[in-house]
């Protein structure tokens, strides 16, 4: 038992009270803090992933009382590998932030970024089902700060909506688990996974209707259509970077998938056949179509990046759907992939915000600095769009390689790439609106020139970041998709996972020596 | 007790379902707030209802109701109560600023009439 695993919660847990206790009016002071607190998160994560990159299961008992009783924190290669992308997810997102003054706009940025990402990393790691709401918990209480943080109408009115929706899906949570428990007697993930194989073919109404309600929360969490509505107008109305850091909130939802539905409730489980493994690729299939039409559709820039996270969803949903080691490997690797992308494309909307006051995707003369910020948009599209040379391209080509084999293959081939074509036509056009023809355009001298600024050089240095790292995903494809295969193995042999956890002996096992 | 403590869950369930599918910010509200009771009376119901048996596992006690499920509605209560407090703060703070307390967004055109 290692205490490291529990440094990714208690860390941020620690800063953020910190921050706001002793560094309330020192912005300054917050910085150092916050970006120290984020470094040395990314050394944790490293080494926790390093320690776990063998195969092994790491656990740590919460209080050291013993598994199904007391609550476990897990970290296994999956989960060691999303702390990492968040860590150092969060290190570029609050440069930016940073870079940008976004964080000096309203009160509290970094103690509420200490909690979001305090939130993000433990449901990550947790290994227990009520823990998991709980994180879930914790990492929208502090979205809900960041979403309307520096204030104003629009985005207080999208507020209403984020938190609303969020609080029916919570609700939600609360009786998929209260169903959980009550057939099962135990919402340990282990423990659960162990006792859902006893369920016997005449006693299944219960937990059918506990895994679809378990399924439609995580599916609001990952925004899949028909449960999308609220990602476009809270993520275009949030503050870039808060934006930025909301791409991996998605992918919360998305792990929570890959985690229950390969080891709870497995594909070839008899009591839950028939339920996601048949609906869930059809719905992602729709999100990816609504997605890219989204991405042509939109009118402002903001909202077309939105669409995007949407439609890059639906393709990680269609690799998950397919429930086999390579779709899930794929699906992994994707993750990875949408994360980046995304936050770089709403990271970019908010250069083109500072350099010309607007995001309407309309033709105004040019703005400051715009020659770059072209040049990074043009390459968070080709990502995003999933054109070679970046590592989207590939991303696609390993969902199609492992969509091969299933039924819907034909489908899925024709949404896929139709869909890719028509994210093309909608980056292309918003490109040449934003970038190309404010060149025929000049200023008129009577309007009031200073509607922009110029982005500062640490924002484009965090952009620059996060472009290398795609950059760094798609040379390293090979050595990358080799780990999540391994990662997606471990998925589907969870008996190295389920006995760790429970057979470690934790103090409630020996009850007499207590005495 | 079953069939009165089903129906209580079943009432609440569906008078907030139908109060959050209204179009304002205050009855949605209340409606968060009837499903929020509903799921912690369906929680509490989840470890099987028992009367007048200790929460507690001792050596002499045969009878005893699951203390698990009460711990997890304490956790459910006061995550509810707050997110209720924040999702009040946050409308409240969007209803006085645009002065409309609209849940949905309104469409292009009653947008535009406003602003001329």
């Amino acid at each position: 038992m290692t205490h490291w695993i529990a440094a990714p919660i208690i860390l941020p847990a620690l800063l953020a009270p910190f921050i706001v206790l002793a560094a309330r009016y020192h912005i300054g002071i917050q910085r150092v803090f916050s970006v120290a607190g984020i470094l040395s998160l990314i050394a944790i994560a490293a080494g926790l992933a390093w320690q776990v990159s063998d195969g092994s299961v790491q656990y740590y008992r919460m209080g050291d009382w013993a598994a199904p009783f007391g609550i476990v924190l897990v970290a296994d290669r999956l989960s060691t590998m999303m702390v990492l992308l968040t860590s150092v997810l969060a290190l570029f997102v609050l440069l930016y932030a940073i870079g940008s003054n976004w964080d000096n706009r309203g009160r509290h940025f970094h103690a509420l970024f200490q909690f979001q990402l305090m939130g993000i990393l433990g449901a990550f790691l947790t290994g227990d089902l009520f823990n998991l709401f709980v994180f879930f918990e914790v990492l929208l209480i502090a979205s809900y700060g960041l979403m309307i943080h520096a204030g104003g109408n629009a985005r207080l009115r999208a507020g209403v909506q984020y938190v609303l929706f969020n609080l029916i899906g919570s609700t939600l949570f609360l009786f998929a688990l209260g169903a959980i428990y009550a057939e099962t007697g135990t919402l340990n993930m282990a423990d659960l996974a162990a006792r859902v194989q006893l369920i016997t073919p005449e006693a299944t109404v219960g937990i059918r209707v506990a895994a679809v309600l378990l399924l439609l929360v995580f599916a609001i969490k990952a925004a899949l259509v028909p449960l999308h509505f609220w990602l476009p107008s809270s993520y275009a109305e949030a503050p870039a970077p808060v934006a930025a850091l909301f791409a991996i909130m998605t992918k919360v939802g998305a792990y929570a998938i890959i985690r229950v539905y390969t080891m709870i409730f497995p594909p070839d489980l008899a009591v839950t056949s028939g339920l996601h493994d048949v609906w869930l690729l059809p719905a992602a299939l729709i999100s990816l179509a609504i997605g890219m039409l989204g991405v042509l559709a939109a009118r402002r820039l903001d909202r077309l990046v939105a669409f995007s996270v949407i439609g890059s969803m639906g393709m990680v949903m269609i690799a998950i759907s397919l429930f086999t080691p390579a779709g899930i490997a794929a699906a992994l690797y994707y993750i990875i992939h949408s994360t980046l992308a995304g936050a770089v494309l709403f990271l970019i909307s908010d250069l083109v915000r500072t350099g010309r006051g607007n995001v309407d995707l309309t033709a105004q003369p040019p703005m400051l600095g715009a020659a770059l910020t072209a040049a990074m948009f043009f390459a968070g599209a080709i990502a995003m769009a999933g054109l070679p040379p970046l590592s989207g391209f590939l991303g696609k080509l390993l969902v199609l390689e492992a969509a091969y084999e299933n039924p819907l293959m034909v489908w899925i081939w024709v949404i896929v790439l139709s869909s890719s074509l028509i994210s093309i036509l909608g980056f292309a056009r918003a490109g040449s609106v934003t970038f190309w023809k404010a060149q025929s355009l000049t200023r008129d001298d009577n309007e009031d020139p200073a509607t922009g600024d110029m982005p500062s050089a640490l924002s484009y240095v965090a952009i620059g970041g996060l472009l290398a790292l795609l950059a760094a995903h798609t040379v390293f494809a090979g050595q990358v998709h080799g780990y999540t295969t391994k990662m997606a193995a471990q998925l589907f042999a969870p008996d190295a996972y389920m006995s760790t956890v429970l057979e470690t002996p934790g103090k409630l096992s020996k009850p007499k020596e207590d005495h | 007790m079953e069939l009165l403590v089903a129906s209580a869950i079943g009432v609440l369930t569906a008078g907030g379902i139908y109060l959050v599918l209204r179009l304002r910010t205050f009855p949605v509200i209340l409606g968060m707030s009837l499903l929020t009771y509903a799921v912690n009376v369906f929680l509490f119901g989840s470890g099987r209802l028992t009367i007048g048996a200790p929460p507690i596992l001792t050596d002499d006690v045969t009878n005893y109701t699951d203390p698990l499920p009460q711990a997890l509605v304490l956790t459910a209560i006061v995550i509810s109560f707050g997110m209720t407090a924040v999702v009040v703060m946050i409308g409240l703070g969007a209803f006085l600023g645009s002065d409309d307390d609209h849940v949905d967004d309104q469409p292009e055109a009653a947008k535009a009439e406003e602003e001329q």
